[in-house]
């Protein structure tokens, strides 16, 4: 025991030895994501860019998504690797305004991503330059137990009436229509840019998180009464704030809940849970206010070239990498999500297909009302959608409240 | 004082160095050893617990995300805090904390009273009381979290027995707190327990025994004989059980995060959250509130200090 602990040590001495110049061609990215799918999509990217770059020497550091939330705040100053994945929006806003982002506009241009990447270049512009580039999204809509709504001899709805219609006929017969679990706050916030964007659309939904447009205004209350149409009488499981998102499916996966507004990403969940391809189905979150463009919630991640880095270089080399189309399609296809480069084709599931014409058809991507909003008001906003589905009638302090807190935020 | 000034005869004696000249250090050395073996101590108390005080009560008077440079606002954080309801909430809550927390002091004494007794197994039944104190407090949270659960814990099967709703008591702004201080309570007491049986094992037999054949039973003997030798083991209770109810922080953290919007933070807590998590960074505010909890920490500090004084002073 003791030998090996020798050994381990002295070989771990050795490989420091050997390490410890660092090569002008080491080239440090670290990652978010450890669950399994995202990681081996990751790790085969990054194998297939070291075979065609066998002169940089790639080391990935791969940590937990949240624990990677508060470390980059440390190591973009103190230790920044040459890549970061990150997320674009307000998310990186704190970032690039104090100069811890590369400007990668030029990679954009010279690649062409003006072109192949257009559908997210919004969100990854600020200042009228481009941050970063982006490797995958994922569509957001309702995703429902199509066995459920066949017993229940209910059609998929397309409207507003059509929702509520299909939901008094699940209570009647003892199921909850939605499920959804608000202890983590996020989930809630789905709910409310989809009534957004279905009752404004995106203009507002944009205005509203850049604090242009008030929570009292009446358009935001407009959407809170469309919410109300669903609290009131129940149509959400009850206890929901405290469960997570996770803990939310159980319901869902035993029958006792029939929809979730949700990410494509909780489909490997629901599968894992039991439910075959014939039980679970997908539709967009349907029309509420007539004539109002389509727009969808599809939360992209990307990656970012820290200004510390030591070789940037070669991170925009693996920047450039990332985005191609064949890259993007075999990692979104191992991933279940869809590719940003127009130029990928998207894996056959179902949900991917379905994800891919809901997004590309929209009018407008939105990144999500965590990342679009900056933080602190993204928060306070969460917070007040999570009460007011417990307490409607509080509805007004709610606004009041959230007013007094984007007036500080935006200020 | 008095083992020093023997060793200072020892050291006269001695100290007729061969030499005849004695360095500064030598001649001082009775007086710079304990400084010495302070020093280490004494240094990083004060880089890391000292200097970061002053610190934070610096940061409180800036505006700072952490990235950009710090900007400053005078009093404005705590112009703020005023008219904050959340600190509000987070202070009042703190209160409900301290005030409940007390609770593991009489229910410790309860329960170190009941098992100091001989009996076959006792050791064990002492390990098996002794138990929710070694377990993490995450443990503790997760476990009473699946506890509260309405649709399979255990508060919901014992509601529905009696054929009631079971109420989503870590979903209730009215009930959440006093449940996370009921999971807190449950290693709090264990605590407590344990420094009372230690305390009586300390209680002198023959005073229990004159107090016999005076005639003291009962509630008489546990006020008049036991409780005023067990005056050390409360005193430690209660400063324990004070610090936890102040620290509370990880069962927050891991049952409700605050939630439900809010209701069931504590100062600490929210200081954590504006400051340090995900949706926050905003130093200054943070600070403010950690200097709060500090000037109320600094009450009991002083008190505990004074006693401590007072006791030496014999």
């Amino acid at each position: 025991m003791f030998n090996t602990l020798k050994r381990t040590a002295a070989a771990l001495a050795v490989a420091s030895l050997i390490s410890a110049p660092a090569l002008a061609a080491d080239l440090v990215i670290n990652f978010d994501d450890l669950n399994e799918a995202p990681k081996l999509g990751f790790e085969t990217a990054v194998e297939k860019f070291k075979a065609a770059n066998p002169d940089i020497n790639v080391i990935v550091n791969i940590t937990d998504r949240e624990a990677h939330k508060t470390a980059i705040r440390n190591f973009l100053s103190a230790d920044a690797p040459d890549v970061t994945s990150w997320y674009p929006g307000n998310r990186m806003a704190p970032f690039v305004n104090a100069g811890q982002f590369t400007d990668v506009s030029d990679l954009w241009e010279s690649e062409g991503f003006n072109d192949s990447l257009a559908s997210t270049k919004s969100a990854m512009t600020i200042d009228g330059k481009q941050w970063g580039v982006p490797y995958t999204y994922y569509q957001w809509g309702i995703y429902y137990r199509s066995d459920i709504f066949a017993a229940q001899g209910i059609e998929v709805p397309t409207n507003w009436e059509g929702l509520l219609a299909a939901s008094a006929k699940l209570k009647e017969a003892g199921i909850a229509p939605f499920t959804i679990g608000t202890k983590y706050l996020w989930t809630a916030a789905g709910v409310f840019d989809y009534l957004n964007l279905r009752t404004n659309g995106y203009d507002v939904h944009n205005d509203l998180t850049a604090g242009k447009i008030k929570y009292t205004d009446p358009r935001i209350v407009d959407v809170f009464e469309k919410w109300k149409e669903l609290v009131e009488p129940g149509y959400f499981i009850e206890n929901h704030a405290t469960m997570s998102w996770q803990e939310a499916l159980a319901p869902f996966i035993k029958g006792e809940a029939a929809m979730y507004v949700m990410g494509n990403f909780s489909v490997a969940a629901m599968r894992e849970g039991g439910l075959t391809d014939d039980q679970i189905d997908y539709f967009q979150f349907p029309e509420i206010t007539p004539g109002v463009a389509r727009a969808e919630e599809a939360p992209t991640d990307a990656f970012f070239i820290p200004s510390n880095a030591k070789n940037p270089e070669d991170a925009r080399k693996f920047l450039a990498f990332v985005a191609q189309p064949d890259i993007q399609s075999e990692w979104n296809a191992t991933i279940g999500q869809l590719p940003i480069n127009k130029n990928s084709t998207v894996g056959d599931d179902k949900f991917i297909q379905k994800g891919f014409e809901t997004v590309s058809t929209a009018e407008g991507l939105a990144q999500f009302f965590d990342r679009d909003a900056p933080a602190e008001m993204a928060k306070a906003g969460m917070e007040g959608f999570q009460e007011f589905m417990i307490k409607p009638e509080r509805l007004d302090a709610i606004l009041k409240r959230l007013d007094k807190v984007q007036e500080r935020v935006y200020k | 004082m008095s083992s020093t000034g023997s060793a200072q005869v020892a050291d006269n004696k001695s100290g007729a160095s061969p030499g005849g000249q004695r360095s500064w250090f030598f001649r001082n050395r009775i007086k710079l050893a304990p400084w010495l073996f302070l020093l280490p101590g004494l240094l990083f108390f004060s880089v890391y617990v000292i200097a970061p005080i002053f610190q934070s009560i610096w940061i409180s008077f800036y505006e700072w995300d952490g990235l950009s440079p710090k900007q400053w606002v005078g009093t404005a954080n705590y112009v703020e805090l005023l008219d904050d309801d959340r600190f509000y909430t987070s202070l009042i809550n703190n209160v409900w904390w301290l005030v409940l927390y007390m609770l593991a002091v009489p229910a410790g004494l309860g329960i170190a009273l009941f098992l100091n007794q001989t009996v076959t197994g006792i050791r064990l039944y002492k390990s098996l009381f002794f138990f929710p104190f070694v377990i993490s407090q995450v443990v503790v949270g997760l476990i009473f979290t699946w506890f509260y659960n309405p649709d399979f814990g255990i508060v919901g099967i014992v509601w529905e027995f009696f054929g009631a709703k079971p109420p989503a008591i870590l979903a209730d702004e009215d009930l959440v707190t006093f449940g996370i201080i009921a999971a807190g309570l449950w290693p709090q007491i264990a605590y407590c327990m344990i420094l009372y049986l230690t305390g009586l094992n300390n209680v002198s037999p023959d005073q229990v025994e004159a107090g016999r054949l005076d005639n003291a039973k009962g509630w008489k003997m546990l006020w008049f004989i036991i409780l005023p030798q067990l005056k050390p083991a409360t005193f430690i209770a209660i400063v324990v059980t004070v610090i936890g109810a102040l620290r509370s922080f990880d069962l927050i953290a891991i049952m409700t995060q605050g939630g439900p919007y809010g209701s069931s933070n504590v100062l600490a807590y929210y200081m954590y959250e504006t400051a340090l998590s995900e949706y926050g960074f905003r130093m200054g505010y943070g600070s403010a509130i950690a200097t709060v909890l500090f000037l109320i920490m600094l009450v009991y500090i002083s008190f505990f200090l004074w006693r401590m004084y007072q006791d030496e002073k014999g």
